[in-house]
């Protein structure tokens, strides 16, 4: 091979791959290869995913039990245990997301975030594909919850597409919550430093939305703060798919909101990442 | 010279160091380094913790942007081209890469998805790897329950999905027994007879880099003391051992370095994989 058709040829790499549609299957087949990992991961380890549902229940039965006939807070629909369902299966997961980010400090602690980024994947495409990872352990989550709810006749509303659409929400805001997560964990150096980061903004994240309790009762500051948080977009949308009770038909904004988030959250993060090796 | 005679050599030489230097804010961790392998060869990158191996290979693995000089890997610029180099190369960190969690197959499988291995390629090429590395008897095994030597082959294994230009080894035996650590040299011995690839290591070990290496740079505080066979090392320095040469060339300061937190690493590291 002559010196100029390997430069020639080395030019043509770099060009074909700002074309779109090679860069729109580099990201597809990054994101599916991260996304697989992530499921085989899940598939070794799956008593996590109940470990991880007993809080939630602990929510709802406890928590919601107590509070049952307050209609204050359930909005004036009744049942609070109802009412409290999407908000604990939204906080389930943001949970489960926020603290995603320790293990890409983990990753980092080893080998594995420096050889990642060694290999062709596009950096979104990583980011998307733990993101993904983080979703399907929400899935997992929200499909043990769902059934816990069903046995005990809590009472949502059941339609298929109240459902998917519910789980379609979450699965957004989880990924979206899971990048949030990536980009605070390349800001730290410890584990331990993130652990407390994670708590400082989860549980603001947590109390400043609708997941328990309606905007309307809120005080008009934390109101603000809750028209902020994509967490009560979520929740919002996900009581009005399950419950059909949120006022206004604002389902679109629901959505809109909660994939612009996770286009943002998962481009910085894209950005931010890589720099979490120095 | 001429730019088609730069672009010649460029081809010619699989990695291509000029002029190489990375500064972290006060501190010069590659203070002007050059360097070149050639195809086929096994060059090892030698010097005590902190000497600038590490750096000098995350720059060529295109991890860390150079502060000053450049650094082509199969004729292409690590800057520019970043992406073309991702895919000549495969590199094994000093750190463990494999994912823990995962079975040994499934790492593979992982890894030969992010190499961009073609899907009805990839069994073939995941079998031969096995077989190169003999890895055949724990490939169900969870990545976290392999013993340091497994976990090093494995990772080699990884790298090799993609027929890589140029195999980066970044301490390979770093915190392997002597059975352990002949394995991995005996497999990787095996893998440039047969595949020709061509290998950049970098060690601290002197007697496995005089026994393994067809070439040598002698790193000490960011630049190259020395550069050659471990013959013409040894005979230029009139010394019996590579060793000998390393103290001849730095004062004999092979014990001093390492910050405290190099130390920590690597012997957090050789506990886990011991």
């Amino acid at each position: 091979m002559s010196a100029q058709a390997a430069d020639v040829r080395a030019g043509s790499v770099e060009a074909a791959v700002r074309s779109l549609p090679v860069r729109a299957a580099r990201l597809r087949d990054g994101t599916l290869a991260m996304g697989w990992a992530e499921l085989h991961k899940l598939r070794h380890d799956h008593l996590d995913i109940f470990t991880r549902s007993v809080q939630p229940l602990l929510w709802l039965f406890i928590f919601g039990t107590a509070l049952q006939h307050n209609h204050a807070l359930s909005g004036g629909s009744g049942d609070y245990r109802a009412y409290l369902a999407p908000g604990v299966m939204a906080q389930a997961a943001l949970f489960v997301a926020i603290f995603f980010g320790l293990g890409v400090i983990w990753e980092r602690d080893v080998g594995q975030l420096q050889r990642l980024l060694a290999t062709p994947l596009p950096r979104l495409g990583i980011v998307l594909g733990k993101a993904t990872g983080a979703a399907i352990r929400a899935l997992a989550q929200a499909v043990v919850l769902l059934i816990v709810i069903a046995i005990a006749r809590i009472s949502i509303q059941w339609s298929v597409q109240g459902v998917v659409g519910a789980i379609a929400l979450l699965l957004l805001g989880t990924a979206g919550f899971a990048c949030l997560s990536m980009i605070l964990a390349s800001l730290v150096k410890t584990r331990e430093r993130f652990m407390g980061i994670g708590q400082l903004v989860v549980m603001p994240l947590f109390f400043a939305s609708s997941a328990l309790y309606p905007l309307a009762i809120m005080p008009a500051w934390l109101r603000v703060l809750a028209h902020a948080n994509p967490l009560s977009y979520e929740v919002h949308g996900m009581r009005d798919l399950l419950l059909g009770i949120s006022a206004g038909g604002w389902l679109w904004l629901d959505f809109a909101v909660m994939s612009s988030f996770l286009v943002v959250t998962a481009v910085v993060a894209a950005k931010t990442y890589p720099r979490a090796i120095l | 010279m001429t730019a088609l005679a730069r672009a010649e050599e460029r081809a010619e030489r699989l990695v291509l160091v000029d002029g190489l230097v990375v500064r972290f804010g006060e501190v010069e961790a590659v203070a002007g380094v050059s360097f070149d392998v050639g195809g086929g060869e096994v060059f090892g990158l030698l010097g005590p913790n902190g000497a600038g191996k590490t750096t000098t290979i995350r720059v060529l693995t295109t991890l860390l942007r150079p502060t000053e000089g450049s650094a082509f890997v199969a004729g292409h610029d690590v800057v520019r081209e970043g992406l073309a180099v991702r895919q000549a190369i495969g590199y094994v960190p000093q750190a463990i890469s494999i994912d823990g969690a995962l079975t040994a197959y499934e790492n593979l499988e992982f890894y030969g998805r992010a190499m961009g291995v073609p899907r009805q390629e990839r069994r073939e090429r995941i079998e031969e790897a096995v077989d190169a590395m003999q890895l055949a008897s724990f490939l169900d095994r969870l990545g976290r329950t392999l013993s340091g030597g497994m976990l090093r082959r494995l990772e080699i294994a990884t790298a090799l999905l993609k027929q890589p230009v140029v195999l980066f080894l970044d301490e390979p035996t770093v915190g392997l027994d002597p059975t352990a650590r002949r394995l991995v040299w005996e497999r990787l011995e095996l893998l440039r007879e047969e595949a020709g690839t061509t290998v950049l290591v970098t060690t601290h070990q002197m007697e496995e880099a005089e026994r393994q290496c067809d070439r040598i740079a002698l790193m000490d505080r960011g630049r190259i003391a020395a550069l050659g066979s471990p013959v013409e090392l040894r005979s230029r320095f009139g010394v019996p051992a590579l060793e000998d040469v390393f103290t001849e060339v730095t004062g004999g300061r092979l014990e001093e370095g390492g910050s405290f937190r190099d130390v920590r690493a690597s012997r957090r590291r050789s506990r886990r994989l011991g």
